[in-house]
């Protein structure tokens, strides 16, 4: 399987994460549109480790080892990210009874 | 037409369904279980890549962990009325066609890449767990514990802020 379809197949995730993130105004389901393109970034590192195979150079191991370890530290920010993330929604949901994406803006208050 | 192609499409088409509807759904517990359904088919591609690790860890932490978060918020905030105040159309229009854009000219800029024709490798272990964990413990052991740190911080961040607004009502 040539390498273009996952790099298409993610590129068409990531722009609907995009309008998803531009459209929506439910500021859940916009940090569940940065979900979707955390995700379609990860699926094409995953794909391109399996590009090319490259030796063990003198940074450690084989780059296509670490592109998977990549994906894995993307995705411990991510979990880390979501926590804190949703503990601010909730905190807006408590002052502001809403969860409008425009009531952030309140937050410096 | 190979049996891993077969897959690799209705695994794309799934996904692709999945994403629409997270953005299309008016109800947010929908829209949850269509990322549920996004998550599942990106793990599917990479079972197809043969990176087992990943694939376990993409269903164990986004589809177990994160979204039954996601799930719970929904849930208490009894969000799953159609509350959400309408944008204006145009609004909408801009973002719909402001997004397209930015896929036609990434499209086009990726498609006549020399390079996007290289047919994947197949069939090698680096996805396994075993080669994964070596790497992740000999060369990446100091960004696994700084990510510990990550963690703790993030709990006691979050902690923080679902607590203050409760602790200055009580006063």
């Amino acid at each position: 399987m040539e390498i273009k379809w996952y790099i298409f197949l993610s590129l068409v995730l990531f722009c609907i994460g995009i309008i998803g993130a531009l459209t929506r105004r439910n500021s859940i389901i916009v940090f569940m549109c940065i979900e979707l393109m955390l995700n379609s970034v990860n699926l094409l590192l995953v794909a391109f480790s399996k590009m090319h195979l490259t030796p063990v150079n003198a940074f450690g191991p084989a780059m296509a080892t670490s592109a998977q370890i990549f994906v894995f530290f993307i995705m411990i920010v991510a979990a880390a990210e979501v926590s804190v993330g949703l503990a601010i929604i909730v905190m807006l949901y408590r002052n502001t009874r809403s969860i409008d994406i425009n009531f952030l803006n309140r937050l410096k208050n | 037409m190979e049996i891993t192609h077969i897959l690799f499409w209705f695994l794309s088409a799934l996904a692709i369904a999945g994403a629409i509807g997270v953005i299309a759904s008016k109800n947010p517990i929908y829209s949850v279980l269509c990322l549920v359904i996004v998550f599942f088919a990106i793990s599917g591609h990479y079972i197809l890549m043969n990176a087992q690790f990943l694939a376990i860890v993409n269903i164990i932490v986004y589809a177990g962990a994160i979204m039954v978060l996601f799930l719970f918020v929904i849930m208490l905030m009894n969000l799953n009325a159609e509350t959400e105040p309408v944008k204006n159309i145009y609004m909408k229009m801009a973002g719909v066609i402001s997004g397209l854009t930015l896929m036609i000219v990434l499209v086009a800029a990726l498609a006549h890449s020399e390079n996007a024709n290289v047919v994947m490798r197949a069939g090698t272990s680096i996805g396994l767990t075993e080669s994964l964990g070596k790497a992740l413990f000999n060369n990446y052991v100091v960004p696994f514990e700084i990510s510990s740190v990550l963690f703790l911080s993030a709990m006691i961040g979050a902690i923080l802020i679902g607590k203050k607004d409760s602790a200055t009502e009580i006063k």
